[in-house]
This record gives C-alpha cells, sequence and structure tokens, in this order.
C-alpha cells in the first residue's frame, strides 16, 4: 500500500504535524484486552450495579421500570438499523426514513398535535429546544416555568437560556400543581412561553388547557413537557391549547440505561412547523412514480443554513425512537389504553396502602397518572437504605430539589410493579420507619455510606 | 467484484423490493389484532373517572396500529431491507467515520447491571457504572492531553454548544463582554448555528490555497471582541494545519478561548493531542472514534475535555473518587454542588449505555491499538486516494488541495461536471448501484462539487481497491454516455426522489 502512494514508511504520511505537537510517547493507557478479558472487566464493574432486575424498582422521575418487549431487541439489533449513518442517501434509506415516518405519525397521535420531529436528544433538553422555538416564534425572550417541571427541565433551560440571552422565571406549587393565579401575574407582554409539565414532577395532573389559556391570553406560546405514557388515558396537549409538546421517550420501549441513551419527542402545531429542530421524514415519489421519504425541510437545517439555521442540533435518536414506535405496535391502540389504565388503578392502591403506613403521609391530594408523593415522619435517606437492604428502591427523594419537601418521596407505578411488590413495599416502610424512630431516640446513627453491593 | 445490474437496457423491470409498494405499519392495522399482554389487574378495578377528573381524561384512543407480533417483525424486517448500512459493505462517508461497530460492545451494554440500571439509583448503589464513567473520564483526558472531561453532552452539536457556554462563562467571569466567534469557512455546519444559539455572531475566516487557516485573515480579524475560535483539525479537507501553534497562540493572545471541534479525532489519537496544540475545549464524538453505532442518525455523545482555565465551569453533576479507608475500595459519588458551573445540559448522567460501548473499545484497544487506528485510517484513506488517481479519478476527480492529506481527503467534481456532464450527486446515485455508500457530498462548501472520502481503518486493501475500480468504471460509463450516471440509481428500493416536493408540501405523517 505505502508502495502504490508513493512513501516509504507510515510515518511520511504523519508529518505534517508540526513537530512541536506531535506526541513523543505512547499514551498512558492501558494495554489492549482481549474480547473475553474485556467483558470480564466491563461484567465485574456492571454487578456492582443495584439495578432492576435484582430489586424491585419504584424509582420513576421521568424515567421508568417499564417492560421492554423482546420484539424490540431484535428488530433494534439488526445491523440494517444498527450501524447505518444519517440517511443522507434517501434511496439506500427508505427503511429508517419510513420508520421515522410513522414515529412521527404516533407521536402526532400520543399528543393531538399535527405535526412531530423525528425524535431529539433526551427529555430537559428538548424542553430547552421548546424554550428557542418559542423565542423565535414570539420575538419575546422572558421564559415562565411552573415548578412542576422538572427539576432538570429546569436546571438545562437555565443553563441554554444564558446563551439565549433569556430571562427565567419559576412559579410556583400550590397543592401539588401549578400555582395559576401566580402563573396568571407573572406571564406578561415579554413572556415568550409558559413550561409546566403533566403529570408534574409531584405526580399532580395539571389542568392543562386552564394554564395554557393563560399563556395565550399573552401572546406567549404554551408549552407542555408530557409523560407520553399518560397520554393513553390523559386529554392529549392538543386538545388543551398547548402550542408544543414535547417529552422523554424512555417510558416508550427504552431500556433505563443509568439515564441514556433515549430520545426526545417534539410536536406542536402546524404554524411551527417550519421552525422545528431536528430532522422531519416527509414522503414524496421517486422518478417512477413510486412512494418513498426523504428528509424534509432541509432548509432549516444547519449544512444549508449556517449560523442561520433554525437549530444546532442534527442527530435524531433514530435507533431509540425506532424502539419507541416498534413498542407502541406492540402495545397497538388498545394495549396502550389499558397500560394506562393498569398504571392509574395500581397507583390509587399504592397511594392507599401507602398513607396506611402510621409516618406516612401524602405530600399533594392532587389527582395522580403513575407516580405520587409522599412525605415521611423520618429522613428518607435512612428509610431509603433499610429498604434497599430488602432489595426494593422505594423511590426518588426529594429534599435537594424540593427543600420544603425534605422529607419527601417519589414514589412510581410501572406495569412491573404488581400489587405483591406494593405490599412489600408497604411493610418494608413500616419496618424502616419503626427502626429509623427508635434509632433517632437514641444516637441515630450516620446514613451513609450503606452497604455497597457486592461483586 | 460483481458488474451492477441496471443502466438502461433493463432500466424499466423493477426489481422485486421496487415491486414491493412502501406500506406503513398503520396501512397493516386491522381492527382487532393486537401482540402485547399485558399483566391482569390485581388491584381493585374502580372506573378511571373516580380516579382522575373526567376533564382531564381523553375522550378516545390514540389511532396507534392495530398488529400482531409475526406482522410487526415482518413489517420492521422489510424494512430493514430497505436500509444501506456498515455490516453490509463500505460506507466512505467523509466526516462521519463510519468504522466498525464491534458486537462485544452490544453484549456488555446489554448487561443488566448497564441496561436495568436506573439513572437516579443511588450513587452508594451504582459504584460500578460511577467507575465506569469515571475511568472513561480518566481516558479521554489523556487522549485529549487535557486536565478535565464531562461526558454529559448528547452529540457533537451539543457538546459544541457546552463549549460555548463555557467561552460564555468564563468571559462573564472576568467581566468581558465578547460577542463574536471565529469559524474557518471549512467548518461543519453545526458549528456557525452552535454559536448562533450561544448568542454570539459568526466571524468567517478564509481557507489559504494550501487548505488551510488563512493567516492573514485571521490576524485581521482577531481582536478583542472575539471570544473564541472554532476549529477542526485535521479540518474538513482532511488536512492538519501547519499552522496550528500561531494560530492558537493568536487566538489566546487576544484572551479569546480555543474550542476543537474533535469530529476529526480518528487522524491523531496517539500522534498528536488538541491540549498540546494549545486548546481549552474539546468535543470527541463517541459514535466517530469511539465505535458507538450510529443507528440511522443517533444516539451519539459528545464529551467535552477541557483546560485548567476552563475547568470550574464545566456541567454538573460531576463523579468524584474518594480514596477507601484501610484499603477498602474507592468511593464514587455525584457531585452538584459547584458554584461557577454552567448547570445541565440534558437530564441526569448523559448517554451512559454510549459511554459502555467506547470503554470497553478503549480497554479492547489500548494505547497501542488507538495508535495503529489512526495509522491506518490515515493509510487507507491515502491509499484510496493513490488508487483514485492512478485512474480516470485523477483527471475528472482532482484532489482539492494537493497535498498529503491525514483520515480523509476531498476531490472536486468540478472537471467531470464541465468535461462528462456528470455531477458530483451523479457519481454518487451511481456508486449504489455498485453496492457502495457514496462519499459525502458538496462538503466542504468550499470545494466545488465536493467528494469527501473517509474509509477508516474498518476497510481492507481489497474492499478499497473495489471501490476505486468502481468509481473508475462510472468515470469510463460516463465518457461513452452520460446518462447512464445522469440517471442512476437503478437498482435501490426506489430511484431519485423527489425532494423539493417533499419540502414544498410537506407531508409529515399518516393521514388519518
Amino acid at each position: 500500500m505505502l508502495e502504490a502512494i508513493g512513501v516509504d514508511s507510515i510515518d511520511r504520511l504523519f508529518e505534517a504535524i508540526p513537530a512541536d505537537v506531535r506526541l513523543d510517547r505512547p499514551l498512558a493507557l492501558e494495554g489492549g484486552l482481549s474480547e473475553t478479558e474485556c467483558f470480564d472487566h466491563l461484567a465485574s464493574l456492571a454487578a456492582r450495579n443495584a439495578h432492576a432486575d435484582s430489586e424491585a424498582c419504584f424509582i420513576g422521575a421521568g424515567m421508568y421500570d417499564h417492560y421492554v418487549p423482546a420484539l424490540v431487541d431484535a428488530i433494534t439489533q439488526r445491523s440494517e438499523f444498527l450501524t447505518p449513518y444519517t440517511p443522507y442517501q434517501p434511496e439506500v434509506s427508505q427503511g429508517g426514513l419510513q420508520v421515522m415516518f410513522e414515529f412521527q405519525t404516533a407521536i402526532s397521535e400520543l399528543t393531538g398535535l399535527p405535526v412531530a420531529n423525528a425524535s431529539l436528544y433526551e427529555g430537559p433538553s428538548s424542553v430547552a429546544s421548546a424554550a428557542y422555538l418559542a423565542m423565535g416564534a414570539t420575538k419575546r425572550s422572558k421564559l415562565v416555568l411552573s415548578r412542576g417541571l422538572h427539576p432538570h427541565s429546569r436546571a438545562t433551560v437555565r443553563t441554554y437560556a444564558r446563551g439565549f440571552g433569556a430571562e427565567v422565571v419559576e412559579v410556583g406549587l400550590e397543592g401539588g400543581l401549578t400555582n395559576a393565579d401566580e402563573l396568571a401575574a407573572e406571564v406578561d407582554e415579554a413572556t415568550a412561553g409558559v413550561f409546566v409539565q403533566n403529570p408534574n414532577f409531584l405526580g399532580g395532573i395539571e389542568d392543562l388547557a386552564r394554564l395554557s389559556a393563560i399563556a395565550k391570553g399573552a401572546g406567549a406560546l404554551a408549552v407542555a413537557s408530557v409523560d407520553a405514557v399518560s397520554l393513553g388515558v390523559l386529554r392529549p396537549p392538543g386538545e388543551c391549547g398547548v402550542d408544543v409538546a414535547v417529552g422523554e421517550g424512555q417510558p416508550l420501549g427504552n431500556r433505563l440505561d443509568y439515564g441514556g441513551p433515549s430520545f426526545g419527542f417534539f410536536a406542536a402545531t402546524e404554524e411551527h412547523l417550519r421552525r422545528m429542530p431536528g430532522r422531519i421524514a416527509g414522503e414524496t415519489t421517486d422518478a417512477d412514480g413510486r412512494r418513498g421519504f426523504v428528509l424534509a425541510l432541509q432548509t432549516r437545517e444547519q449544512h444549508i443554513r449556517r449560523e442561520k439555521a433554525t437549530h444546532n442540533i442534527c442527530t435524531s435518536q433514530a435507533l431509540n425512537a425506532l424502539a419507541g414506535v416498534v413498542y407502541l405496535s406492540w402495545l397497538g391502540k388498545r394495549g396502550f389504553v389499558e397500560l394506562g389504565e393498569l398504571l392509574a388503578r395500581r397507583t390509587a392502591y399504592a397511594k392507599q396502602r401507602l398513607t396506611a403506613v402510621e409516618g406516612v403521609e401524602l405530600l399533594h391530594d392532587a389527582p395522580t397518572f403513575r407516580e405520587f408523593a409522599i412525605s415521611l415522619q423520618v429522613p428518607v435517606a435512612d428509610v431509603l437504605d433499610r429498604v434497599s437492604e430488602e432489595g426494593i428502591a422505594a423511590g426518588y427523594p426529594l429534599g435537594r430539589e424540593y427543600p420544603e419537601h425534605e422529607n419527601g418521596l417519589l414514589v412510581a407505578i410501572t406495569e412491573r410493579r404488581s400489587r405483591e411488590d406494593i405490599d412489600r413495599l408497604a411493610e418494608a416502610l413500616e419496618r424502616a420507619l419503626t427502626a429509623t424512630d427508635a434509632a433517632s431516640v437514641g444516637d441515630r446513627p450516620a446514613s451513609a455510606p450503606g452497604p455497597e453491593v457486592s461483586a | 467484484m460483481s458488474v451492477p445490474s441496471g443502466p438502461p437496457a433493463n432500466a424499466d423491470t423493477p426489481t422485486p423490493q421496487q415491486r414491493e409498494a412502501a406500506t406503513t405499519i398503520y396501512e397493516r392495522s386491522v381492527e382487532g389484532r393486537r401482540a402485547a399482554t399485558l399483566p391482569a389487574t390485581d388491584v381493585p378495578e374502580a372506573p378511571l373517572g373516580e380516579l382522575i377528573p373526567a376533564e382531564l381524561l381523553r375522550s378516545g384512543p390514540a389511532e396507534l396500529p392495530e398488529v400482531a407480533e409475526p406482522e410487526i417483525v415482518r413489517h420492521y424486517n422489510r424494512l430493514s431491507r430497505r436500509n444501506f448500512d456498515l455490516d453490509t459493505g463500505p460506507y466512505p462517508l467523509g466526516s462521519c467515520t463510519m468504522k466498525h461497530n464491534p458486537r462485544l460492545n452490544e453484549r456488555v451494554a446489554a448487561l443488566p447491571g448497564h441496561a436495568r440500571l436506573h439513572p437516579a439509583q443511588d450513587p452508594k448503589r451504582a459504584q460500578g457504572a460511577l467507575e465506569l464513567m469515571w475511568r472513561l473520564e480518566r481516558s479521554l483526558e489523556e487522549i485529549t492531553g487535557l486536565p478535565h472531561v464531562s461526558l454529559q453532552p448528547s452529540a457533537g452539536s451539543h457538546g459544541e454548544l457546552a463549549g460555548l457556554l463555557l467561552t460564555r462563562a468564563y468571559h462573564d467571569e472576568r467581566g468581558e463582554r465578547r460577542t463574536k466567534v471565529l469559524t474557518p469557512d471549512t467548518a461543519h455546519g453545526t458549528n456557525p448555528a452552535s454559536v448562533t444559539m450561544a448568542g454570539y455572531a459568526v466571524v468567517k475566516v478564509a481557507t489559504d490555497e494550501r487548505g488551510g487557516v488563512d493567516m492573514d485573515d485571521l490576524r485581521a480579524k482577531v481582536d478583542d471582541e472575539i471570544a473564541c475560535l472554532m476549529l477542526t483539525n485535521p479540518n474538513t479537507l482532511g488536512l492538519f494545519d501547519e499552522n496550528i501553534a500561531e494560530i492558537t497562540a493568536l487566538v489566546r493572545d487576544a484572551g479569546g478561548t480555543l474550542y476543537y471541534d474533535g469530529a476529526n479525532l480518528n487522524a491523531v489519537m496517539g500522534h498528536s493531542r488538541p491540549g498540546d496544540m494549545g486548546f481549552d475545549i474539546v468535543h470527541l464524538n463517541l459514535h466517530k472514534s469511539f465505535s458507538q453505532p450510529h443507528g440511522g442518525g443517533g444516539p451519539g455523545s459528545g464529551p467535552i475535555a477541557v483546560s485548567e482555565r476552563i475547568g470550574p465551569y464545566l456541567p454538573v453533576p460531576r463523579i468524584v473518587r474518594s480514596e477507601g479507608s484501610n484499603g477498602s475500595r474507592p468511593r464514587f459519588e455525584l457531585d452538584h454542588d459547584a458554584p461557577q458551573s454552567i448547570g445541565r445540559l440534558r437530564g441526569f448522567q448523559g448517554n451512559f449505555g454510549v459511554f459502555v460501548r467506547s470503554y470497553a473499545y478503549i480497554r479492547s484497544l489500548g494505547a497501542e491499538g488507538l495508535r495503529e487506528a489512526s495509522e491506518t485510517a490515515v493509510l487507507n484513506a491515502n491509499y484510496l486516494l493513490a488508487r483514485l488517481r492512478a485512474g480516470r479519478a485523477g483527471k475528472h476527480l482532482p484532489l482539492a488541495f494537493d497535498r498529503i492529506p491525514m483520515h480523509e481527503f476531498v476531490l472536486s467534481g468540478a472537471p467531470a461536471r464541465r468535461e462528462l456532464q456528470v455531477k458530483t450527486l451523479d457519481i454518487a446515485k451511481r456508486l449504489l448501484d455498485f453496492g457502495f455508500h457514496p462519499p459525502t457530498i458538496y462538503f466542504p462548501l468550499l470545494v466545488d462539487e465536493a467528494l469527501m472520502f473517509e474509509p477508516t481503518e474498518t476497510e481492507t486493501r481489497e474492499s478499497l481497491d473495489e471501490l476505486a475500480e468502481a468509481i473508475d468504471e462510472i468515470l469510463a460509463e460516463a465518457e461513452v454516455d452520460a446518462d447512464i450516471v445522469r440517471h442512476a440509481p437503478y437498482t435501490t428500493p426506489v430511484r431519485r426522489l423527489d425532494e423539493a416536493a417533499a419540502s414544498r408540501r410537506p407531508v409529515v405523517r399518516q393521514p388519518r
């Protein structure tokens, strides 16, 4: 090969690198491993994590332990979906492009909004992308966020807002729901968008129609981050006057993966189609009149518009979105509703069962769907450690992000959490509360560090 | 190699795949069919209206398809066969680093301890995951020559945005109001878009006749309003900038930060490091250099490595390691409390599944293997170029800048268009009939009718020979009858598509 190139060594090909920036030593990394050694090393790391197969997982906070059907793995692991790039050559990318088209249709159906993109990175950054759209669409720069919006979404919007040059204000919760009066007072003619979540972070089901009306009354966009799974039973944002609906796609057929990769979805009213971020597939025909699909509206995108592009995102989480659309097809029209009904009923049972435990109270009495907040009479961290010893991850502690709920705990239900699991959680909580209470009478031991999972 | 079927002789006879009409999953739906069975309701079956106020409930179901499992499998398998993919054949897409995706990585990512780990698990019970991330951070620091890493950004352009927000935080803390970001005209399209989103104005820098940054233009534009220079090196022409030391010194002396777009890191792993070149911020594409499968457009991951002066502003949470006492294991924590941090860029800790794959890749190759991967990538690019130049491409598709390229190179199709009346697009489409994915086309913008090839270390000498022969054959066809090339492809599931119509009257969902 060197002979064909006309050089006598590979080093000659690296001569363009000036000597003073050439690395004159090997990288200080460990030596390469054989496949079996590498597997063993990774497996030993994995074994030190307590996961949703090794314990009953009641943690939610945006990502949920739903069952991912075997079908999803079989399809997403096919080379033809796993290993291509973005469909720049549509003639040999019809499979991927049609999946995007089917995905967009599913998201449009779920949200009740007419147009959707082919997915964004994940949930919270999709909220920030919606903020950018709202600012562009209204030429305004104030963003009003409900404190019911996921803390990660609010934090992400604040990070992006420094680049956008936006002002961010937050509106509190009252009785587990966004305080509508406070919201109305905060929304004004400078407001680009109002951002709420449904169900909100504490599990409360918001009156989206009422909150949207407040935004629209001031000429601002109503943006809702929604739990996709809730849309089997809850009124879709598109029927509540919401302009842009976004959300975290993990619950739709994607693994927990310690937080990613998953996908974010992004749906909007027709008027925002040309301002939408990300890839969008569209239907067209080929030279012989056959139906086909292409990346549509590329004039919004960076490679053509450069600094005038509507957004900098050129990733769609194509493989994760494929998992999403396969999952929705697997559930189907009726299964999707049944899943929502099952979650709502089990959640109602769990609320009643857990609050029957002495020392456990509901944090609010707003209606809920699949997640709810309780408060404990004793420090949550201690209780979580004790309950974990019984093979249960009891939930998400609220104290760090909601200091007003120092002993708050968010509990999530999925179809994988049976009545028996819920009963087991209640009993474990009862034991933990009693033990923690007793310990606190004396000299309570420090909560951390707890026992590490053994390898 | 196989002779492509297709050109005009049988262009009227559709292939079996072409006969198969594109039918969506919604069009396969038949009322009453289903795949999933859910667990039985084991709690009181209260009417939903008693649990949730009726006005908050959905009035009718979403129109999802009604299909049984065998139909779903057939449908998506059929669709998969309408994709070209890296496991099927060469994919020399410039700037995209289409390298092999080791299957081991899929296996270790799917281990329940990784795949079934909840992101809000108490760090005490996620020590293996945090240790993996910590180890990956240290590896990326060594590879880039920079002292701090955040794995959080979800993709390259997310890393760019992060880098610009870090730049803003850095200047803000010094009370400086800088408004402009320099980007060479060879920059990736996402660079200028990220600059705009971060609230800066784009200032373009020209390219000189050697394919590097035009130093006179740069000197004229560097001033105290410059917040940052964003550079890809080797650049999108595949050329390592000969003046790199002077470029970074100029911008640093003017008070700007230096951003390195790591999309082309595959050329220099173990040979040269952005930190040693003077850069402050680098994003890495784990889906390019570090073997995460591209998945048809995603997922990816775009960690950033930064210098000491940028370190304090990195996103939260950060992973911290503390020594265990009395010989016990070290402990890993998530630190959410960094007062100078720009904050979060997304939910939870980032695309962990990608971290697992890339960590496995780095451990499999080791220091020597990474260096060798870059050497082979550069060797392959130069060999392919030599093969092409020895044939008809030497005349019709000359190298845009005549220097030894690194891992990729850019040809100009301008002579072919002028002399043969075939455009770069035509050549790309004809390559599909030969069983190759085309190179990146019409990028970078400064090369007329550009074709950008990046074969990566994955390709063998034999597959590079076949690719060069295919291109030579296409040019030979064009010399005889340009129409053969101009009307390609013939054998793909669909032929050339009307992209303009899809944007003029967009149909972006299945009609109800």
